[in-house]
């Protein structure tokens, strides 16, 4: 951790809820984390766990009228819940900056690389045309795409799916960002092609000092990239830590759920444990724990108290917090029963 | 392995899909070589695992090894019955033997038809009569994938992605076939939930002796449920072996490289390993590179690698390479020879 500890992204209680014909959803609830400069924070989860709504919601990109945002969002100082669109859309693309799952459709169909790439730059600066499409050739070199001047004059659907992906991160960070919101940036992609752009995160980040929010589902991916975990479920925060304390340390059951369903490639496994039952509906939430309804170890927990009260983040060593109502030390025996994590 | 006769042999494979030149004419002017002469087999009860990157043809062959798409050439060979010179009419029986499991459990499921008339639909075409009647079968079949037998008349849309897959695994499994191609039959689903479907595909071949063709893209998936594994390059087979040969000491340099690219769920040891990073991507298989198909992107190709095509050839019991030069020394001899992150993306 060569970078300074200074909090550029401060997020406080954000909640957002939709309202919808069948209901209000809650698609997330009370998340609060901080982004240091220079780091990575994964935000971990599965499909309708709200990990990506909440970095939509900190993009003021959820400004629709069923969209409810409430909470404090804190970027550099500045507030960005409830601020002026119009103060929120100039830091988006210049200081804050996205990059998204499928590049195909978040890239124009009609425009030339080379023009997307220009007005990202003109949109924030003053720049001759001539300059800009310079900036454009440099940060399209220096994400690895090759003959540069002939692809700027290329559509999107000349382009292979990893170097679309490298256009997208030649975009986002165009005008050199503080913070890079990265939405499933590899799923699309084949393993050797993920690995070439997790490479590319990597080295851009060491290169700009750039903070990043990675949000996956892909447990490998935060083991390569992340500095700091939040493992999200049914739009809460179940637990927040630094990465190794994620890995060896995990202290909440849907922690442990996630980490026994995955086959690992480096080893043989013998038999999967996952996690039974399905997500919750985000809908009709469980009053008490969100994970309660799936979760094998509740009846070890007295007075039914998962299924009625929601546990709060607890702090379970420095920097650590998890949301379960198991002592600490039926999460140890536990874990050395089941196997899970790992001493060191 | 329990038997010595393969229960599927399939020997030089082709799937190719003409490309016409546009206008009136439509000249056949060229193919994609989807699939250009594979060879494999597969044992009774045993799962063969079908990997690669998208594109390279793994799917296409698990559809045309059952002649759900008509192969190009070759010669397929199933429970004793020449499949690739029987009559269409004639295969119709033989289906009952060999089922398929697709990807995305939203297309692969009629929405207009109830979970009830999709999985017993099987006995409707091939006129099976079960014992105790197609309903009560049908009910068993659900409570045995771990669906609700109560629910055997509502439609696909009130259910779960996983439980949709429940659904394409016990139509599947309905009439007993003796084998299963499953095409990326977890890809669509949450960690959770693939677990939980992965559990059961396998408590299925226990239960009924099935083999499966499990073709899939994710290397850890594939060594969690796999017996052997073949991995696959632009309609080729560049290395097949046992699954632990395949994964602890492969020796094509394809292999190598795919399996150094899977990030690992454990920070310490992704951090500290060496990594192959491949460069550019995979060519186009309209106009496959002569010679080697993966001499575009190997960092150890020399003069014969583009004049001469390798042959998939046994370099000990059970382990195939088609490679010149294939590795010798194990994970980690390759990822010293492996050249540093390059910029020389000669495809696109």
């Amino acid at each position: 951790m060569t970078q300074t500890n200074e909090v550029l992204l401060s997020v406080r209680n954000l909640s957002v809820s939709f309202t919808t014909e069948d209901g209000e959803v809650n698609a997330v609830s009370n998340v609060s984390y901080d982004v240091r400069r220079g780091q990575t924070l994964a935000i971990v989860g599965e499909s309708g766990s709200g990990k990506s709504v909440s970095s939509l919601a900190i993009m003021g990109l959820l400004s629709g009228k069923s969209a409810h945002v409430s909470g404090e969002v804190e970027f550099d100082g500045q507030q960005l819940v409830g601020a002026d669109p119009e103060d929120v859309r100039k830091l988006r693309g210049s200081r804050i900056a996205m990059i998204f799952q499928d590049p195909l459709s978040a890239l124009h169909p009609y425009y030339k690389i080379g023009d997307q790439l220009i007005e990202a730059v003109q949109v924030h600066n003053k720049v001759s045309d001539a300059d800009a499409r310079k900036r454009a050739a440099e940060m399209l070199d220096r994400v690895g795409i090759p003959s540069v001047e002939q692809r700027l004059d290329e559509y999107p659907h000349q382009l292979s799916g990893g170097m679309r992906q490298r256009v997208m991160i030649a975009m986002a960070l165009i005008n050199d960002p503080e913070l890079l919101i990265a939405d499933e940036p590899t799923t699309a992609l084949d393993v050797t092609v993920q690995a070439q752009i997790l490479d590319l995160l990597r080295d851009l980040q060491k290169e700009f000092g750039t903070a990043i929010v990675l949000i996956t589902h892909d447990l490998g991916v935060v083991a390569d990239l992340a500095d700091d975990v939040m493992v999200m479920y049914g739009g809460s925060a179940v637990e927040q830590a630094p990465v190794r304390e994620i890995f060896y340390q995990p202290q909440m059951p849907y922690t442990w759920g996630l980490l026994a369903s995955i086959p690992q490639v480096h080893v043989d496994s013998t038999r999967l444990d996952p996690i039974p039952g399905n997500p919750p509906s985000l809908i009709n939430m469980p009053t008490g724990c969100v994970f309660a309804p799936r979760c094998t170890y509740k009846n070890q927990v007295p007075n039914n108290l998962c299924a009625t009260t929601k546990p709060d983040l607890e702090t379970t060593s420095s920097g650590h917090s998890a949301r379960c109502h198991l002592t600490a030390a039926q999460r140890d025996a536990i874990r050395l029963e089941k196997n899970i994590g790992r001493s060191n | 392995m329990s038997e010595s006769t393969p229960i599927l042999r399939v020997r030089d494979l082709q799937k190719y899909f003409p490309i016409n030149s546009r206008g009136f004419s439509r000249r056949h002017i060229g193919d994609v070589k989807a699939v250009d002469g594979i060879s494999l087999e597969v044992m009774p009860g045993e799962t063969l695992g079908l990997v690669g990157e998208s594109g390279c043809g793994k799917s296409t062959a698990g559809r045309a090894m059952l002649r759900l798409l008509e192969p190009t050439g070759g010669e397929i060979e199933f429970a004793g019955h020449d499949v690739m010179r029987m009559k269409k009419r004639d295969l119709v029986p033989l289906r009952r033997e060999m089922q398929m499991i697709f990807q995305d459990p939203y297309s692969s499921l009629n929405p207009r038809q109830t979970i009830g008339s999709i999985i017993g639909a099987p006995f409707d075409i091939q006129g099976v009569k079960p014992e105790g009647g197609v309903q009560k079968t049908v009910q068993e079949l659900m409570e045995r994938v771990g669906l609700n037998p109560e629910h055997f008349n509502r439609y696909p849309s009130e259910f779960s992605g996983g439980q949709r897959q429940r659904i394409g695994i016990a139509r599947a499994i309905a009439l007993k076939p003796k084998l299963i191609v499953c095409d990326e039959p977890v890809s669509a689903l949450d960690v959770s939930i693939q677990a939980q479907v992965l559990n059961l595909l396998e408590d299925i071949q226990d239960e009924f002796g099935i083999a499966y063709v499990f073709v899939a893209h994710d290397l850890s998936v594939v060594r969690h449920i796999s017996d052997r594994v073949a991995v696959m390059y632009l309609g080729k087979i560049m290395e097949s072996a046992p699954r632990e040969l395949l994964y602890t000491a492969p020796v094509h340099p394809y292999t190598h490289a795919l399996l150094s690219a899977v990030p690992i769920a454990d920070p310490d040891r992704e951090r500290a390993r060496e990594r192959i990073i491949l460069t550019g991507d995979l060519p186009s298989p309209s106009n496959p590179p002569a010679g080697c198909v993966f001499n575009t992107r190997c960092w150890k190709a020399q003069d014969r690698c583009f004049s001469e095509a390798p042959v998939l050839r046994e370099i000990s019991a059970g382990h195939k390479v088609a490679c010149h030069f294939p590795e010798t020394g194990g994970l980690n001899a390759a990822a010293m020879t492996a050249p540093a992150t390059g910029s020389d993306f000669s495809e696109n």
